[in-house]
């Protein structure tokens, strides 16, 4: 056997006991009008492990201090751990270095940064910005409002009735006025996995640069960001098992380097005199004012336990629990699956007859089973598909197959009130 | 099915919202409005005929959930016949129904059938469901000239 063999089969993503992670979540142990809490919105947000939860509290009850400024013990060791955190960040997605990682509010605000500052600078009357139909709501406003601002033009590459992205079409949009393409690396009211490696090499070919809003992506695929070659990434702490209020914005260097700030104040100047500021270097120039120090340490953390249990793992285990709803929910009479692309994440998106979401929602809020129903943000896919709202279950690490066969239930049991 | 949820799926809602009454574009409307929910996306066009101070008719199109359909199946077949001033006080009695401002008691109130929407004071996100209509025919009488939203 030789050696390469060997490292494929010890990196074999291998199938964990969930019963072991469940009891990691405290919240799992929770009852919802009576029954046991069955998560299954976790596109939404994820649940947090109890590490993440002791992280963030341990910041505030040992380590609460202003970070970078203080010559103090308590500052010092804030700063440390909040850098450590960024590290963790810059391993995971395997960027160049630590100043490539800019930390945000979120996804939402990693996404206007760039709109606000990359393209505001670059973008002319004329230009072209390319995002996609099935884009989050998120991803579609703020190039709304610079191409506005701009006499711009938004061009969106259309998808196809099983929700994927017509690449034919994408080929086709793209013109020497494009000038930048932001696109979903997941889509959260599809699941689908965009072909992200094939349109940034065409983008390439053109020299447009690229941002992916890996928002959904995070928490299901392994990311390596110089395998990507994607200029910008944007994603969110709240859906990779981290707090809310904290984000990521990766960047390549020159790019980042080349951008203006996007806020001004604390921590993003180097000198400041009425006469002239000097921004500090990066990653502080984008990081202006105390920023969510509690959230980024428990970002760090949560990255550790995702990095503990093996992306990986985590991908099989996820792929198990989607291709099961998927085979069992297609019993259903009168159900149709929203979403049908053939590189999924365990995001199971449907219609059931004519029984509007909101109502399968709150009947199974009654089982204890939490969904998302509505436009998930993204009305154009709605559009799209005609519809005014659908249902929308979604698997993380933690779920099980117990928990589907409950969803089933619920859905079998509104059909015989309403049908 | 549990106590709460049937309270808020009555019988009469289910039925209403599985055949609505008066569920159709109106020809000869006098007015109409067009209300939004932009939590779940879900539209509603009330068509009204006013004549002489009177609801003569009153028609509703859209989409919406069982809750928010069957309110506005029920509150054509209420409002019809009445006054400008009378339709205004069932808006005001049923908001407060739904929002647990009134008393239970039907016997306490003018409401008839609509106590069914007693249920959604538990509801609090689901008020704006069974209001929807009540706020988009309200728009439709007083003739205003813009989109009805629950936000």
């Amino acid at each position: 056997m030789s050696s390469k063999e060997i490292i494929s089969m010890i990196s074999k993503p291998t199938l964990y006991d969930v019963e072991k992670i469940r009891s990691d979540f405290p919240i799992l142990q929770t009852k919802v009008h009576g029954k046991p809490l069955v998560y299954l919105d976790n596109a939404a947000t994820s649940q947090k492990p109890i590490t993440v939860i002791t992280k963030a509290q341990e910041y505030y009850s040992s380590m609460n201090s202003n970070i970078h400024r203080g010559v103090h013990a308590l500052s010092q060791v804030a700063t440390e751990a909040y850098e450590m955190a960024r590290i963790k960040i810059k391993n995971f997605i395997n960027s160049l270095g630590k100043n490539e990682i800019i930390f945000t509010s979120g996804t939402t605000e990693s996404i206007n940064l760039v709109a606000q500052t990359y393209c505001r600078a670059n973008i002319k009357e004329g230009d072209e910005v390319i995002i996609s139909e099935m884009e989050h709501h998120s991803n579609i406003v703020p190039w709304q409002m610079i191409c506005d601002e701009k006499n711009a033009k938004l061009k969106i590459i259309p998808i196809n009735d099983e929700g994927e992205i017509i690449f034919e079409e994408f080929e086709r949009i793209i013109t020497h006025r494009t000038k930048f393409i932001s696109v979903v690396y997941v889509s959260n009211s599809l699941g689908t996995i965009n072909p992200v490696k094939q349109i940034i090499k065409l983008a390439h070919q053109n020299n447009i640069p690229v941002l992916l809003d890996a928002a959904q992506a995070v928490n299901h695929i392994p990311i390596d960001v110089q395998e990507l070659d994607c200029d910008f990434l944007a994603f969110s702490g709240h859906k990779i098992y981290g707090p809310t209020g904290i984000g990521v914005l990766y960047g390549k260097i020159n790019l980042l380097d080349s951008m203006p700030p996007y806020q001004g104040g604390g921590d993003m100047i180097s000198k400041v005199t009425f006469e002239k500021t000097t921004f500090n270097e990066l990653p502080y120039k984008f990081e202006a004012g105390t920023p969510n120090i509690a959230g980024v340490i428990g970002l760090g953390e949560a990255i550790d336990y995702v990095t503990n249990i093996g992306i990986d793992n985590i991908a099989l285990h996820e792929k198990f629990l989607l291709d099961y709803a998927t085979e069992v929910i297609a019993d259903i009479p009168g159900l149709k699956i929203i979403g049908t692309a053939k590189e999924k994440v365990s995001v199971l998106s449907f219609v059931l007859d004519d029984i509007h979401p909101h109502d399968i929602g709150t009947f199974l809020d009654f089982e204890g089973v939490a969904i998302r129903t509505g436009h998930h943000c993204t009305q154009p896919v709605m559009d799209r598909y005609g519809i005014p709202a659908t249902s929308r279950a979604s698997f993380a690490m933690y779920n099980t197959k117990d928990e589907i066969d409950i969803l089933i239930k619920g859905l079998k049991k509104i059909i015989e009130v309403f049908g | 099915m549990d106590q709460e949820l049937r309270e808020l799926y009555q019988q009469v809602i289910l039925d209403h919202n599985k055949s609505p009454r008066n569920y159709h574009e109106m020809e000869d409307r006098s007015q109409e409005a067009e209300g939004y929910n932009p939590l779940c996306g879900d539209i509603l066009h009330v068509y009204l005929k006013v004549e002489d101070n009177i609801v003569k008719d009153v028609s509703f199109q859209g989409s919406g959930c069982a809750i928010s359909k069957a309110s506005a199946s029920l509150m054509t077949s209420i409002i019809k016949g009445k006054t400008k001033e009378e339709a205004e006080i069932i808006f005001k009695d049923f908001h407060d129904l739904i929002t647990g401002k009134l008393g239970e008691n039907s016997d306490e109130n003018n409401l008839g059938k609509l106590n069914v929407f007693a249920g959604v004071k538990e509801f609090p996100v689901r008020v704006k469901c069974a209001s929807l209509a009540w706020h988009t025919m309200r728009s439709a009488l007083n003739k205003e000239d813009k989109k009805v939203t629950t936000e």
